[in-house]
């Protein structure tokens, strides 16, 4: 297990690799190759996540005594969950305060885990000394490794070593290859280093490094506006929402008195509803960072203008790693919202709410787009909006389940986009496309397993994590989410429909574009295919059950659930898991492949109403609202910012003028006023009176007693015997 | 009653060296007047010497003389050094401290 222990490796490799790539690269290694260092790096940390999920397996499958979380008979387990650590033995007196950090919190099955047989394996917490400590309070920093960890490492490493060796192609003589690979490096180290926060402080933190690595990475070509708009606005939506994190956070370390998320998790886990407005509270404020991070309704709408990016930056970053860190922080911190927001008895809350909305929404986008990435950023909201909703019905599995599955096929796709645009003339409209298949036939089949895979279409990734969501909005926990049921069917149904459109537009029909199109090299297609071979199996990580019985292999269902789940803490929440149901396994099915059917008559066939945008009002006005996403821009820009640049700013400004500067004149002409008067009496009158009265004195003193210092030396003999006799008279007489 | 001759002596010894340090212009005198008082001094230790049946009285007049020996070297000396310079040695002259 030493890699568990010691994964702090795993971050630090691409920190060094950034910071090689940055001092030195142009200089000793060569602008054109830093790419080598790069990938090397990648490589060795895809190699270390794949041994800490092999480890992580060998936890779960034999775990040593010390794995298991132990429940004592008086609800106080103390175990040493964090085994081997030097948590202990720092030396420092954070030992002391151990409720603070992993070593006393894993109480967290206390009384909970009378109802459940299985084993509950402990995350590995690894607490290295204090980070720093102010007020009495510390502030550690250190690695928590569960199997939720590793499989964000796994998919990290991956996409990020893939998403390199593309890029070596993609970006290949750019003015800022070094400064490319550099971000690419400093992305992943934070990325890695956010998903094995042990303590919030450090999710903090993370979670601003990788913001800060999409705003470099957006704005990398800089040179034009709309560039540097789009990292601007992605860097300002996002600071919208750090407020939220920032006081959710505070909140949270307010209610339990630890940064510690195993301390968090485990404290709610052992007592949950004893902190329920605290924890609504908390989750409000940590839905909002959700929400700016996640592209989730209302403060999506910098996702898909961070398209300006690179294109293998837009799917690594924009795609499959860093937006879903706003699904990772719930499903780290699952007790905090699973409290808060009441998931367990609901039938609705805020938290599937949103997510639905925004899946919903999302996919509408998606269908009046021109612009191919844009298509797939609102197909990423949606999807993300698809994971939040999961995990606000209780399905958690599912949403990581989703969350592992969505970002092979979605980085897939937007590779794909990335390749298309590479062969034809850097565009990405799709108006300019068409025809591609025969062009490039590489890329045209992976981006329609993809597709396949993302419209859940059987037997790709997609359509086994999409079922697991849909079959946990139906059954939830208590009771059912039908609304979420139906805003996830529609989903599933539309976001078949929009994929088909753009297979359409973009490979299909007649060229439409100049010059001549060609495949893109081996170096941009084997990262596709690689991609597309998880889209088609990545499936097989989580079979249900009954899927796998005819074959003997029941033991391999349910690998995410059991690998990734971390029931430590979600047991004590009593979250229970659906049955696999065939029936629901057939809707979603149907339903996307009458998406595709639908869109298929339309395209291909074209049968259905063509030209209804231009001959019905109501679908043009339709169409349009889809075309202007719902002006929210709008509202942003026009109705919120416009409100305040105008009627606000002028009233700012007339209250500046007439009320701010009245009022700073007024206390300054006082001010001089009194000053003046202060200097002409107290100044001049007292103070320097007072000064030259004592210096008179002294000169007139001076010059009385001057003439006694005569400089004669008999003067001041007499003087001396004169007081001497003086002093002898009155000493006689009164003695 | 033989102790009150010598203090008398010695009172009158001192008030002349006073005198004569205070009232005299000439250097050299002024120097011969501090003579006179510590040997006003040098009267009344060893009259009390004698009175209290000590010897201590009469060393320490002794100690006095060969210390005034030395300071009355020292003070000549000063003197010779302002003739050189002034060519008086008149301590009226000598006002350079006047404030």
């Amino acid at each position: 297990m030493w890699m568990l222990e010691n994964a702090f490796l795993i971050p630090l490799i691409p920190a060094l690799s950034f910071a090689v790539i940055l001092f030195f690269g142009k200089r000793f290694i060569g602008a054109d190759r830093v790419h080598v260092i790069g990938i090397t790096a990648v490589s060795l940390i895809w190699v270390l996540s794949l041994v800490a999920a092999f480890q992580w397996t060998q936890r779960v499958e034999h775990p040593s005594p010390d794995a298991i979380a132990q429940i004592s008979a008086d609800g106080h387990g103390d175990d040493h969950a964090d085994d081997g650590d030097d948590h202990a033995d720092d030396g420092d007196d954070h030992a002391d305060d151990g409720d603070d950090h992993a070593g006393a919190a894993m109480d967290s099955e206390s009384g909970h885990g009378g109802g459940h047989s299985s084993v509950l394996i402990s995350p590995v917490v690894t607490t290295y000394s204090k980070w720093w400590s102010n007020g009495g309070v510390d502030f550690a920093v250190g690695t928590h490794v569960d199997g939720l960890t590793v499989l964000l490492l796994v998919v990290v490493a991956s996409i990020s070593l893939l998403v390199h060796i593309y890029s070596t192609e993609y970006v290949k003589g750019d003015r800022r290859y070094v400064h490319y690979y550099a971000f690419l490096s400093l992305f992943t180290a934070a990325m890695l280093f956010f998903v094995m926060a042990q303590n919030i402080v450090q999710l903090v933190v993370g979670w601003e490094l990788v913001g800060v690595c999409s705003f470099g990475l957006i704005g990398h070509w800089w040179e034009e506006k709309p560039n540097t708009d789009a990292a601007l606005k992605a860097f300002l939506t996002n600071r919208v929402g750090d407020i939220g994190l920032l006081v959710g956070m505070i909140v949270l370390w307010g209610t339990f008195g630890t940064f510690s998320i195993d301390g968090i998790n485990a404290a709610i886990s052992a007592s949950p509803g004893t902190q329920h407005l605290a924890l609504l509270v908390a989750a409000c404020c940590l839905m909002a960072a959700v929400a700016s991070k996640s592209g989730q309704f209302p403060l999506h709408t910098w996702l898909p203008d961070a398209m300006a990016g690179p294109t293998p930056v837009s799917a690594l970053i924009h795609a499959a790693t860093m937006v879903v860190a706003g699904v990772y922080m719930i499903a780290r911190l699952y007790p905090v919202f699973y409290d808060g927001f009441s998931i367990g008895t609901s039938s609705i809350n805020l938290m599937a709410l949103i997510g639905g909305f925004t899946a919903l929404m999302g996919a509408g986008l998606a269908f009046a787009q021109w612009d191919i990435k844009k298509v797939l950023a609102y197909s990423t909201v949606s999807q993300l909006g698809y994971m939040v909703m999961a995990l606000g019905v209780g399905a958690w599995t599912a949403a990581i389940f989703h969350l592992f599955t969505h970002a092979f096929f979605k980085a897939c796709l937007f590779l794909g986009a990335g390749s298309v645009s590479h062969a034809a003339h850097h565009t990405f409209d799709m108006r300019k496309m068409g025809g591609l298949k025969k062009f490039m036939p590489q890329t045209y089949w992976t981006f329609v397993i993809a597709t396949l895979a993302l419209s859940g279409i059987f037997p790709f990734a997609g359509f086994w994590s999409k079922d697991e969501i849909l079959l946990g909005a139906k059954v939830g926990q208590q009771n059912g989410y039908p609304l979420m049921l139906i805003f996830g069917c529609a989903v599933a149904f539309m976001t078949a429909a929009y994929m088909t459109r753009v297979v359409w537009y973009t490979f299909h029909g007649e060229y439409r574009g100049h010059g001549h199109p060609h495949e893109s090299p081996k170096v941009m297609t084997v990262p596709l295919w690689i991609l597309a071979g998880m889209a088609v199996v990545g499936g097989a990580f989580n079979l249900p059950g009954p899927v796998l019985e005819p074959f003997g292999l029941e033991g391999l269902a349910h690998r995410v659930q059991t690998y990734a789940e971390p029931s430590v803490y979600l047991s004590g929440l009593g979250l229970s898991h659906p049955d696999p149901s065939l029936s629901m396994a057939l809707i979603g099915l149907g339903l996307a492949l009458s998406g595709i059917i639908v869109t298929y008559l339309y395209f291909w066939r074209k049968m259905g109403p063509h030209g209804l945008t231009e001959r019905n009002k109501y679908a043009k006005a339709g169409y349009t609202f889809l075309e202007n996403k719902y002006y929210l821009d709008y509202l942003y820009n026009d109705i919120i910012v416009a409100s305040i640049k105008k009627p606000i700013a002028n009233g700012a400004n007339w209250f500046n003028q007439n009320v701010l500067d009245k009022a700073v004149n007024t206390a300054g002409e006082s001010a001089r006023d009194s000053g003046r008067w202060i200097y002409k009496w107290i100044d001049q009158g007292a103070i320097d009176g007072s000064v030259n009265a004592a210096a008179r004195g002294a000169d007139a003193s001076g010059e009385g007693l001057r003439t006694i210092q005569s400089g004669k030396v008999q003067n001041y003999g007499q003087l001396l015997f004169g007081a001497a006799a003086v002093l002898a008279i009155v000493f006689v007489i009164v003695i | 009653m033989l102790l009150n001759q010598f203090l008398i002596l010695g009172a009158v010894l001192f008030c002349i060296g006073v005198y004569g340090v205070l009232a005299r212009k000439n250097a050299v005198m002024v120097l011969m007047s501090i003579e006179l008082m510590l040997n006003a001094v040098n009267i009344n230790m060893v009259a009390f010497g004698f009175q209290h049946e000590v010897v201590s009285g009469q060393v320490f007049a002794l100690f006095i003389i060969a210390v005034a020996a030395a300071e009355v070297g020292v003070g000549l000396a000063i003197v010779l050094l302002l003739y050189r310079n002034q060519t008086s040695i008149d301590v009226e002259d000598f006002d350079l401290m006047k404030g």
